[in-house]
């Protein structure tokens, strides 16, 4: 086993990425990614990471310097926040559909306006059909090794596919926690070298990013798509090789105390930890309650999901994020239309809550658990709707 | 001088590396000028395409005239995404995953991709010194979207959306000069170009490309199309801008300036104007404006060579 230290998780994610051998880093600073990106310039300048670190003018450069750099068969990794990811939200969608590999962590903070630097999921849902994979990270452990999966994932032929990892701002990025580093030689067996299908290069000249005429648009799309859906195997594949590698296991959708109970609270993200101590407590009341955290966000695992429901009737879905003018927050409205079809449909008490960093603690989700609960009791669907906990003036 | 030799035309490679069967209008002289930096760079190029006329004649899915690599992102970005590709070359090389070789790497834009939307990124490619070559073709409007005006346009120009009207003769702005800029990067290579001077051009790529570091490259590519302008006066358009002092042919090289075409002495601008629809209805007033522009344009560049010459 690797060592165990303790250490900000913003710099475990750079180490991690210095143990994958990244070639090129792209990065544009922006708060609360700024740590990631520090600790890695420090790395290249020591010469301890042998890799081009590229300080752009813009994340939008960022992530053409990494399609450039991608295409061209390298290994690479940058990472961006709310307001960078807004900017460079053009190209975000040209990599995936170029099919180029690129590792991104997205440090989760809120979109202005008001401007705040401060940590929600507004960024992730602003490019939710982005086309590229995304997980959610509930920790540093978790940070550090979804950065090797990442890479693994992007760069397996099976998917060639950009793969962003959504980790808190400050309630990840800023807390120092205990770390198991990766093994050089778990690192090397977990995740090889880079073998690019097709490369930039004179001896065998390809054209990438040809533009379509409607004739052949949609199938390309369609095709996209496909590929997409289809690196779920991939996926698995790469979790199940990682608790082989360093025995901690993954899964799209995972559950605690979720087997028996008859109410669900589903999160995304850091919430996850919180809301299991909210569980713990309830239990000890007496409540039938558990948890389901959806870690795999894109592709969407249905399947999984749906197991996971599985008989509890009740579900309580946090969001951090608002679909203005919609039906609640996104991971609601994503959970409603995957249940549609399933005949027992749970009922649904959705809260929006944490918008930018605003401070969520286990007493809160016990008292949305209440919340949730006299709901359920009124017949009237409406009462149902989505609501924003803890907002004065609501 | 080399361009002056009639035999230097035959040593000119034969291979293309941006090859027929395009879609571009007839008379694109931007098509033409491709196609020579093509030859000049040869076949150990990558090139990074911006959004414009050239991307989308050349790549219409699943089609493509580009034998060298090539690389089409989006509209602003070419200079970060050659950045991108130059960095990665030049790690896998370091890192022994590629064989170590000479392989030029080419960002080329329209104007609209370099002087507007594209000047931040290139901006930062020039400043952060990548080994490259940057290449406008400066056709002088957004001609791909339908001939809309850009900071590249000329004074008194009637495109789309600075249309000659009642009240206001077409472009009232005066053409942002993007050599200038590029130049005040202090990066090792700048110039300007014309395919109606093909040695010269290709001349400066190669240039361009020899020097280490960053180069930039204008060339002024005429468009029938959008000049309304008869296709087959293309290239005598391009060399009445030369001739006339519109659009001198020059290099920067480390900061010393030199004309590489002597035009002088100059013909009136009107000679240049007269053949163009877009000048059409340019008064004598107007047309005298433009004349002392260029003079004065004109001066000031033959104050720069002279402070080289004296450095």
């Amino acid at each position: 086993m690797g060592k165990r230290i303790g250490i900000e998780v913003s710099l475990a994610a750079a180490e991690a990425v210095k143990m994958a051998d990244v070639d090129c880093i792209a990065a544009y600073p922006i708060t609360p990614q700024t740590h990631i990106v520090e600790h890695l310039a420090e790395l290249v300048n020591d010469g301890v990471l042998d890799a081009e670190f590229i300080p752009v003018e813009s994340e939008h450069s960022a992530l053409s310097v990494c399609a450039g750099s991608s295409a061209a068969g390298a290994r690479v990794f940058t990472c961006t926040s709310s307001q960078g990811l807004a900017l460079m939200n053009e190209i975000v969608h040209i990599v995936s559909a170029m099919r180029l590999p690129i590792v991104m962590i997205l440090a989760n903070r809120s979109l202005s306006a008001p401007l705040s630097i401060w940590n929600d999921h507004t960024d992730v849902m602003s490019i939710r059909d982005c086309g590229w994979v995304q997980v959610f990270v509930n920790n540093g452990q978790e940070a550090f090794d979804h950065v090797m999966f990442a890479f693994r994932v992007a760069e397996s032929p099976q998917v060639s596919l950009p793969v962003m990892i959504h980790m808190d701002g400050f309630i990840l990025t800023h807390v120092i926690e205990p770390i198991t580093y990766w093994e050089e030689e778990q690192v090397r067996s977990y995740l090889p070298d880079r073998v690019p299908l097709f490369a930039l290069h004179p001896d065998r000249p390809v054209s990438m990013g040809a533009f379509g005429m409607p004739s052949i648009f949609a199938e390309t799309k369609a095709a996209q798509d496909e590929a997409l859906i289809h690196s779920k195997a991939e996926i698995l594949a790469a979790w199940a090789a990682m608790e082989q590698t360093v025995g901690r296991s993954y899964a799209p959708v995972e559950g605690y105390r979720h087997e028996d109970a008859e109410t669900l609270f589903i999160t995304q993200g850091s919430f996850g930890e919180t809301v299991s101590l909210a569980v713990d407590r309830l239990r000890a009341q007496g409540a039938a309650v558990g948890l389901v955290m959806d870690r795999l966000w894109r592709p969407f695992p249905f399947e999984e999901f749906r197991r996971a429901v599985g008989a509890a009737r009740r579900l309580i879905v946090i969001d951090r994020a608002v679909s203005f003018g919609g039906q609640g927050g996104p991971l609601a409205i994503e959970l409603r239309s995957v249940l549609y079809a399933s005949e027992a449909r749970p009922r649904m008490a959705n809260f929006i809550c944490g918008l930018a960093g605003r401070d969520v603690a286990v007493d809160d989700f016990e008292a949305m658990y209440r919340r949730a609960q006299a709901k359920f009791q009124q017949q009237d669907p409406d009462a149902e709707d989505f609501e924003y906990y803890g907002v004065r003036g609501k | 001088m080399e361009a002056k030799n009639v035999y230097a035309y035959k040593l000119v490679s034969r291979q293309e590396y941006f090859t027929s069967g395009h879609r571009a209008c007839q008379g694109c002289a931007e098509a033409l000028a491709v196609r020579l930096v093509g030859k000049a760079l040869g076949r150990d190029t990558i090139v990074a395409c911006a959004t414009g006329c050239m991307e989308i004649v050349s790549s219409p899915l699943p089609f493509t005239n580009w034998k060298v690599p090539w690389i089409h992102v989006a509209f602003e970005n070419a200079a970060a995404v050659a950045s991108g590709v130059e960095s990665a070359l030049k790690v896998l090389m370091r890192k022994g995953r590629i064989p170590t070789r000479d392989i030029h790497v080419l960002a080329m834009a329209g104007d609209g991709g370099t002087s507007d939307i594209g000047l931040q990124a290139l901006s930062g490619a020039l400043e952060r010194g990548h080994n490259f070559v940057y290449v406008c073709y400066d056709n002088e409007a957004y001609m791909n979207t339908g001939i809309q005006r850009s900071s590249a346009t000329p004074f008194g120009a009637a495109t789309t959306t600075s249309p000659a009207g009642k009240v206001v003769p077409g472009q009232v702005t005066w053409k942002k000069n993007m050599p200038a800029i590029a130049a005040a990067h202090n990066i090792p290579y700048v110039a300007t170009a014309c395919p109606s001077y093909p040695l010269d051009l290709m001349q400066k790529v190669r240039k361009a490309v020899r020097i280490k570091g960053p180069a930039y490259v204008h060339i002024l590519s005429v468009c029938p199309t959008g000049w309304r302008l008869r296709p087959e006066l293309a290239i005598k358009a391009g060399r009445l801008a030369v001739e006339t002092g519109v659009f001198p042919l020059y290099e920067v090289e480390h900061g010393r300036y030199r004309m590489t075409v002597d035009a002088e002495p100059l013909r009136p601008v009107g000679d240049y104007l007269k053949i163009q629809g877009r000048f059409r209805h340019l008064t004598a007033t107007l047309t005298a404006e433009i004349q002392e522009r260029v003079n004065a344009d004109y001066a000031r560049l033959q104050r720069k060579i002279r402070r080289g010459e004296g450095a």
